[in-house]
């Protein structure tokens, strides 16, 4: 049994932010004494990735996600808790750990903005120590994979968002990393320029058997990588198993959608209608309901086309927050206890 | 759409990452060759695109030696032709090189760590297995070799207008070359060390501007040291500034004599090993600050 590549547990992160009211008094009296308040951004998470696994990691905005990964990767220092990344401490940034990972951030930049992106590459080859012929190697099965040997010799200011991404993809696996942190990788990329990143981070994954932590807000994302998907809430995780599993445990509705031979007709006495669109009727109906109400459709209309589908991953994860934020107990989750 | 991938993936899971250049003594030597030359080709390439700003830069920069230099000659040919030791063609030599001396020890200055931190520079840079001052030393003096190809008409047109006195010998000009960028690295480091203090707080400007009034009285860039009084000379004599500026114009313009020469380099490497040695220290403490508070 191999080692975990990554092992976090009771992981913690609290970060101390001053606080003060508006107007003079309250600055006056901030001279004096400065009041802080804990705000606690990763709150006791613990899970394991092996080796080679494509893990999607899902919450909303201000969840936590981002701090954990930066905490994984040795950006930031953790409160309390422990975080091993292919037996190494992060926080201790030995040169030998930060050359096996890598980060990849939709929104920051690593490439030299005046100059080609071969000219950035040949940095990151100095910078990793890379041997120049496997070098060279790696990096144009890179540039061919992403189609780029058009743009490499284009300075980078002059690239498109989603072809500066593709580049900064390049740039940042040129030294063969085994753990990629992704951290919103597709942000701001039309879908064909998704779909292309998405590919080459499997291909990656295919190739050198590389562990992904992928956070992405695109759904499309996940699915296309991740079979296994931690969801995390306000620090603590709400979820952690296969993708498959994640409507079973915190959605209990089946989606049917129905076309009748002579066009529509009412079926709000079958469940929730949820659209009627061109002939085609959505209906929700409990997950133990849906055969019954199956039976009763196909015996009762002229059924043209019937489809029993979980429904849409968006609407599962939204649902996964709105009960978080309930604060009602979720049925399955892995996280410990509720907040205090 | 891609299939998903996981942990049924084909691909050897732990795979070997990219090949090295190896270990060892003389591999570690060329990693750092290659890639503090890697970096100034970045840089020089970097600054070539912005070399008609660069050249406004350094022709703005010329102004503060020349208002100098115009100054202290009148004064010389006032007072019968010399003041402190110099005449009007020593002051012409003394500032035109101080314009080379003063572009080859810019460093990076405190103020671009703000922007640093707040703009996620420095998270990319701390994900490199490299110190990031290696980044900064390499990077500026990439840059300094532009400087050192627009310098040379600007010099050469100063030296026509106000006719320097030189008395160079071989040795001043081998010191020079040595202690230019003892200088640079040495300026370098304190330049850094103020940088660092933005990690704790960043209303550190009366700070910044102590340290920069003393360097300019007590460097020799407002006036060569010989024109200042006696204690300051000799408090200049035991503090970093002089051997980053004073030193290396004084080296060239041929001023000193061998034995000066020998203990500025030596100062220069005592100071340098002791700013290496406090940066290597706060580093550490302020990458824990940045970590414990976030970037």
């Amino acid at each position: 049994m191999p080692e975990p590549a990554i092992r976090v547990a009771d992981l913690r992160k609290t970060f101390r932010v001053p606080v003060r009211e508006a107007g003079l008094a309250a600055a006056a009296r901030s001279l004096f004494r400065r009041e802080h308040r804990d705000v606690h951004a990763v709150d006791g998470v613990s899970f394991t990735i092996e080796p080679g696994e494509v893990v999607g990691f899902l919450g909303p905005n201000g969840a936590g996600k981002t701090t954990t990964l930066k905490m994984l990767s040795g950006l930031l220092y953790p409160t309390a808790g422990e975080a091993i990344v292919l037996g190494n401490v992060p926080s201790r940034r030995q040169s030998d750990f930060l050359r096996r990972i890598t980060m990849v951030m939709g929104n920051r930049n690593q490439l030299q903005w005046d100059l080609p992106a071969l000219d950035s590459f040949e940095l990151i080859r100095a910078i990793y120590r890379l041997e120049p012929t496997a070098f060279r190697q790696t990096r144009d099965e890179f540039i061919d994979l992403l189609d780029l040997r058009e743009l490499v010799s284009k300075p980078v200011r002059n690239l498109s968002l989603g072809e500066r991404m593709k580049m900064e993809f390049v740039g940042a696996l040129l030294h063969r990393p085994q753990v990629l942190f992704l951290d919103e990788p597709t942000l701001g990329l039309d879908v064909t320029m998704q779909k292309r990143i998405r590919s080459f981070v499997a291909e990656y994954n295919r190739r050198f058997g590389a562990t992904v932590l992928l956070t992405s807000h695109y759904m499309a994302d996940v699915q296309a990588l991740c079979r296994r998907v931690i969801v995390i809430h306000h620090g603590r995780i709400l979820f952690d198993g296969a993708l498959a599993d994640l409507s079973t445990r915190f959605d209990s509705t089946k989606t049917i959608g129905v076309t009748l031979r002579d066009g529509t007709a009412d079926l709000s006495a079958y469940g929730e209608v949820l659209s009627t669109e061109e002939g085609r009727t959505l209906l929700r109906v409990s997950r133990g309901d849906a055969p019954d109400v199956t039976t009763r459709l196909l015996r009762d209309l002229p059924v043209l086309d019937l489809t029993i589908e979980d429904p849409p991953i968006e609407d599962v994860i939204e649902r996964v927050f709105a009960d978080a934020r309930d604060e009602r107990p979720t049925a399955g989750a892995v996280a410990g206890g509720g907040r205090e | 759409m891609t299939s998903p991938t996981a942990s049924t993936a084909p691909g050897a899971p732990g795979a070997p990452t990219a090949p090295t250049i190896g270990t060892g003594p003389l591999a570690s030597i060329r990693g750092w060759v290659d890639l503090y030359v890697a970096t100034m080709r970045i840089s020089i390439a970097s600054q070539i695109q912005y070399r008609v700003s660069n050249y406004f830069y350094m022709i703005g920069m010329v102004t503060e030696p020349v208002i100098y230099l115009v100054v202290w000659s009148t004064v010389a040919r006032q007072q019968g032709g010399e003041v402190g030791g110099f005449t009007p063609g020593e002051f012409a030599a003394y500032y035109i090189v101080w314009t080379l001396v003063r572009n080859m020890n810019i460093a990076l200055t405190p103020w671009a760590w703000e922007e640093r931190v707040r703009g996620g520079e420095l998270s990319g840079m701390l994900l490199k297995p490299v110190h990031p001052i290696h980044n900064d030393l390499a990077g500026l003096a990439g840059w300094k070799a532009v400087v050192i190809v627009l310098w040379l008409p600007i010099a050469a047109f100063l030296s026509l207008i106000f006719q320097p006195t030189y008395s160079i010998e071989p040795i001043d000009v081998v010191v020079f070359l040595v202690a230019i960028w003892g200088a640079y690295v040495l300026r370098s480091m304190f330049l850094w060390l103020l940088g660092l203090v933005t990690f704790w707080t960043t209303r550190v400007g009366p700070v910044f501007d102590i340290f920069f009034v003393a360097e300019l009285l007590l460097s020799g860039r407002l006036v060569p040291l010989t024109l200042m009084p006696d204690w300051a000379q000799q408090l200049a004599d035991v503090l970093p500034f002089k051997w980053t500026f004073s030193f290396p114009i004084e080296a060239l313009i041929g001023r000193l004599p061998a034995d000066q020469l020998l203990r500025g380099l030596g100062m220069q490497v005592l100071w340098i090993a002791i700013s290496a040695s406090i940066v290597a220290a706060c580093w550490r403490l302020a990458v824990r600050r940045f970590s414990a508070v976030g970037g």
